[in-house]
């Protein structure tokens, strides 16, 4: 199982770098409840299949901010305008495979709009950097799951000639 | 139409006179031991030192009984941080001494937050709420507390006419008002009618009292709004606050027209929460369609929560629908 978040953004929709969707409020308020009553059943669908863990949406308010040096309060930079990359919002899932994680965003980017048809909207996917697994020493049985360990229990390691070197621990704490 | 004649009876002078004269025969019942304990662990756990989310959490903790990680679940926190923030609240209030009264204040400000939450999961925060405020009316006679759960059950008995199954908001106007609960309204119209017999009335006691002119009326055109608005002047005279004076000019609007709705808004502060959503709604009434459907729009962008958004985004869309679409330049619109 892997979690991937879904991002979902206020103007992103049929081409990447495409501003043309058309903001709700001008939508009939039947495509509107289409919409929400679609997100909601995706959702709920989820929480079925065991794959849900969480939905957030988002404010298009707030700023950028960063550190102004010792001493001085944090400068900000906003609002922020309204470009492609203004996010809406994300869904988590946890799923068995990428496979899954496409599949899921393609039904999520299938919600219907103006007249009924779907948004076809680009979702941004992005995998979690999870825990690093409690077996460092590798009892992988394929190729692909290898982690590199130098140890004689290796599968890779039996079968290659030079000693591959040990992958670095990640330096944070998971966010 | 009974609860309006007595309203109007208790702002009249004679019959407060007679009330002045009967309470100060009455001698004033001392509290119990236990309900002096109980007064104190309220006091401890919303100790003005706290921040609201700490005495919100050490309230339900140590008064409510809750579990850490129910707390955790209603306010969607990881549990180990609701842990944290309870402990680190009970270390702030460890050397408090009683040498004199407590905050009544932040006591009912923390019970209003956890009301205003609502359900969350399991836990119905509001339900908690009613009952922790129970549990206070019972250790001290003040006014404000029976003003409070008043205002509570009265909110509470309309709540499940508010939104619908699928999570969206319900306008007032638009309410299925037999789904309100008459056990408590007529509950918290009593404790209310009690309060407001001892002529000391509070902030808690006018937000209920226009609660229950709401509760009282069979549809929103039958709501004495008039004396709605007089609530609201006696809230503004208390409190000040600009969120009151915004529900005022909407109240205003339903009394004396949109236009003196408009008027009203005129005086409140644009930055105050949902003035936007107020304006729209006051230049809707005003037919004045164009200005609203700009304000519903502007409104939802900034609406704190997606029941609201969402249901000020459907207004936005309901009002395009009506208005004619300007002609496209230069090309045709067939």
């Amino acid at each position: 199982m892997a979690k991937y978040l879904l991002l979902k953004h206020y103007r992103r929709s049929t081409r990447p770098d495409d501003l043309v969707a058309v903001p709700m409020d001008q939508w009939t308020p039947e495509e509107i409840d289409a919409h929400v009553g679609y997100m909601n059943d995706f959702a709920a669908k989820l929480e079925e299949t065991g794959e849900f863990v969480d939905s957030q949406a988002l404010s298009p308010e707030g700023t950028f901010v960063r550190y102004d040096g010792p001493g001085r309060p944090p400068v900000t930079d906003g609002p922020f305008a309204e470009t492609k990359d203004l996010i809406a919002g994300w869904m988590i899932i946890d799923v068995d495979s990428y496979q899954r994680a496409l599949e899921l965003a393609g039904e999520l980017s299938a919600a219907p709009g103006q007249s009924g048809e779907p948004i076809y909207e680009w979702l941004a996917i992005r995998p979690f950097l999870a825990e690093p697994p409690t077996v460092t020493e590798c009892q992988a049985s394929r190729a692909e799951a290898c982690c590199g360990s130098s140890s004689p229990l290796c599968w890779a390691s039996s079968s290659v000639a030079e000693p591959t070197s040990r992958r670095p621990r990640t330096p944070f704490r998971r966010l | 139409m009974a609860w309006r004649k007595f309203l109007d009876l208790v702002r009249s002078d004679a019959a407060r006179r007679g009330r002045e004269e009967r309470l100060l025969a009455e001698p004033m019942p001392g509290p119990t031991e236990s309900a002096d304990d109980t007064l104190e662990l309220y006091f401890l756990c919303a100790h003005p030192s706290l921040s609201s989310a700490s005495a919100v959490a050490l309230t339900l903790r140590a008064v409510g009984g809750l579990t850490t990680r129910q707390i955790a679940a209603a306010y969607l926190i990881p549990e180990p941080t609701m842990a944290q923030r309870i402990s680190r609240a009970k270390r702030a209030v460890s050397d408090v001494r009683f040498d004199r009264p407590g905050d009544l204040g932040t006591v009912l400000t923390t019970l209003y937050l956890v009301f205003n939450e609502g359900y969350s999961g399991d836990v119905d925060l509001a339900a908690e709420a009613i009952r922790l405020t129970r549990r206070l009316a019972a250790a001290t006679d003040d006014v404000e507390v029976s003003g409070l759960l008043a205002l509570m059950l009265l909110h509470h008995a309309r709540r499940d006419a508010r939104t619908r199954a699928d999570g969206s908001l319900v306008p007032l106007a638009e309410q299925d008002r037999t789904r309100w609960r008459s056990d408590l309204i007529a509950e918290g119209v009593e404790l209310l009618q009690a309060a407001l017999a001892r002529d000391t009335v509070g902030p808690y006691q006018a937000q209920a009292a226009i609660a229950a002119l709401h509760a009282d009326a069979r549809t929103v055109e039958e709501t004495d709004w008039v004396q709605i608005v007089e609530w609201y002047d006696e809230l503004v005279a208390l409190t000040d606050s600009p969120v009151v004076r915004l529900n005022r000019a909407v109240a205003v609007g339903q009394a004396d027209g949109a236009r003196a709705g408009l008027a009203a808004l005129a005086d409140v502060d644009p930055a105050v929460p949902r003035y936007r959503a107020a304006a729209a709604f006051l230049h809707e009434q005003d037919g004045d369609l164009v200005t609203a459907a700009r304000f519903y729009v502007e409104a939802a962008a900034g609406a704190p929560n997606l029941a609201e958004r969402d249901h000020l985004t459907r207004r936005a869309a309901r009002l395009h629908q009506k208005i004619p679409r300007p002609k496209q330049p230069g090309g045709d619109t067939g």
